[in-house]
């Protein structure tokens, strides 16, 4: 099989992109004005990114669907008002993370927006873990753009009339050209914004159109940039099958009320981990320099002992400096604890901090 | 003037008397993208020919910089490692990395002219 394209790739051709395969699509990384501009250009106006190698699984269901899911996901799904969308994970019986997602209510059932480099397997395990009961389909027709950035609201309700009112994390069927699209106010990048699910025919129509309002196209390496600013974690590099949620510092995701029944698939690990605490933890860290250290530099701590590893590291653009996450042994991940990153055989300093390095600008509560 | 050369692992080099100024090309700049770190060598350390010299990295990864000739480092450009985007904007004049005081001039007799490297550049846009 080769490798795909998106629905939007003569639009990037246009836009001069460069493109690198990933997941086994060609996807542009830039676009002629470069990931800082992006980058930029997505915290103070609006970004557009074709997203459209994630996956879009629709599964069709109602209150027995909701319990089934109920021992997948960690989420109390039977209280989740219909177009509201949570955060969750995926798990193995031991609580590595397989994928991290975002499951919406919708009236048929659910929508699960998965990462492209799992969706095919997360089908498969789905599929088997509900015994194929539901329909269920990964549904390549539509695309998935997300629409990022102060400007955004603005310029996509001028396209599609009515998603200003819509809140943070929750969505609704709108009309574009006619046509029924469902969007979010969601998004990777820390700032207020859209994902917009389409039909791969009107997709370029509809881009080119946010374009024209004055959005700007912005590549996988701006949303990469971004996403790290915003402290938000990508999976393949800060988790994966080898760290759980309560690892990844992500208990906020796991509700309360299914903890209490400890009912779903990894709950014995996840209970545990909340009760004894975690070896390992994820945290922010900023090096004290401009040096970056970049996935796998190793962690010391002052008496030169390895004591972690970081996930994702790079330059933000906002920050106006290196940002970096990693996991650490649990003690030294105290806030402002001073750390030593090894980058080309040198010890840099730098520090555990909080995240994210970048203040979310979310937009909440302007329909309540 | 002197004349300005050019390397197979995109520096240029210009000659005056025994000091040599190196930066990197415009077309490895391009094919870096913006540059957000520069690491130069140390004052008064030897370097030497095809050897690397310092590091660059644009948002998405490291490269390192290569000295096209031996010699004694007698000067380097602070102004990129504290604002590095000026090598995006002016790689070959202003944004210098290092200069050298070299030992053996003929290091130079097998580095490219500019007709050369621009045809050289265009064939390996990688």
């Amino acid at each position: 099989m080769g490798t795909k394209k998106t629905s939007l790739y003569q639009l990037h051709q246009d836009c001069n992109a460069k493109f690198v395969e990933f997941a086994g699509y060609h996807m542009p990384i830039q676009y002629s004005e470069g990931i800082v501009e992006e980058h930029k250009f997505t915290r103070n106006h609006s970004g557009i990114f074709d997203v459209s190698h994630m996956g879009q699984l629709f599964i069709y269901g109602s209150d027995e669907l909701i319990k089934d899911l109920e021992k997948i996901f960690p989420l109390d799904l039977k209280n989740l008002k219909l177009n509201h969308s949570k955060y969750s994970f995926l798990m193995d019986k031991d609580a590595g993370i397989q994928d991290d997602l975002i499951i919406t209510k919708i009236d048929e059932g659910f929508l699960i927006i998965l990462n492209a480099a799992c969706k095919d397997n997360d089908f498969k395990i789905l599929k088997e873990l509900l015994k194929e009961k539901y329909k269920m389909v990964l549904d390549e027709n539509r695309s998935l753009i997300a629409i990022q950035g102060p400007k955004s609201s603005q310029i996509l309700n001028e396209v599609v009339d009515g998603v200003k009112d819509l809140n943070f994390m929750s969505g609704n069927w709108f009309l574009f050209d006619n046509q029924k699209v469902y969007i979010t106010r969601s998004g990777y990048t820390g700032e207020d914004g859209f994902e917009i699910s389409i039909l791969n025919n009107y997709a370029d129509k509809l881009t080119r159109e946010l374009i024209n309002k004055g959005s700007k196209l912005a590549g996988l390496g701006a949303r990469d940039t971004l996403r790290l600013e915003a402290g938000l974690c990508l999976y393949g590099h800060d988790l994966d099958k080898d760290k759980t949620p309560v690892e990844a510092n992500l208990k906020w995701a796991i509700s309360k009320e299914r903890i209490s029944k400890g009912d779903f698939i990894g709950s014995d690990i996840i209970i545990k981990q909340l009760n004894d605490g975690v070896s390992k933890i994820r945290v922010g860290i900023k090096p004290e320099g401009r040096i970056i250290a970049r996935e796998k530099t190793k962690i010391f701590n002052q008496s030169d002992v390895h004591i972690g590893e970081i996930t994702s590291g790079t330059f933000g653009p906002s920050v106006n400096g290196p940002v970096a996450m990693g996991y650490v042994e649990n003690e030294f991940s105290k806030k402002n604890t001073k750390v030593f990153l090894e980058v080309r055989g040198k010890k840099y300093a730098a520090n555990i901090c909080s995240l994210p390095f970048y203040k979310k600008s979310y937009v909440k509560g302007v329909n309540q | 003037m002197s004349e300005v050369k050019y390397s197979k692992e995109h520096e240029w080099i210009k000659l005056e008397g025994d000091v040599a100024t190196i930066g990197i090309t415009k077309h490895a700049t391009e094919m870096l993208g913006d540059i957000v770190f520069a690491e130069l060598p140390e004052k008064g350390s030897n370097v030497e020919k095809d050897g690397t010299a310092g590091v660059v990295e644009s948002t998405k990864a490291a490269s390192d910089v290569y000295t096209p000739v031996s010699g004694e480092v007698v000067d380097t450009n602070q102004e990129i490692v504290d604002d590095p985007s000026k090598i995006n904007q002016d790689p070959e004049n202003s944004a210098w990395f290092f200069k050298l005081k070299i030992k053996d001039k003929s290091e130079m007799d097998s580095l490219m002219n500019k007709d050369d490297y621009d045809k050289f550049a265009k064939e390996n846009n990688t």
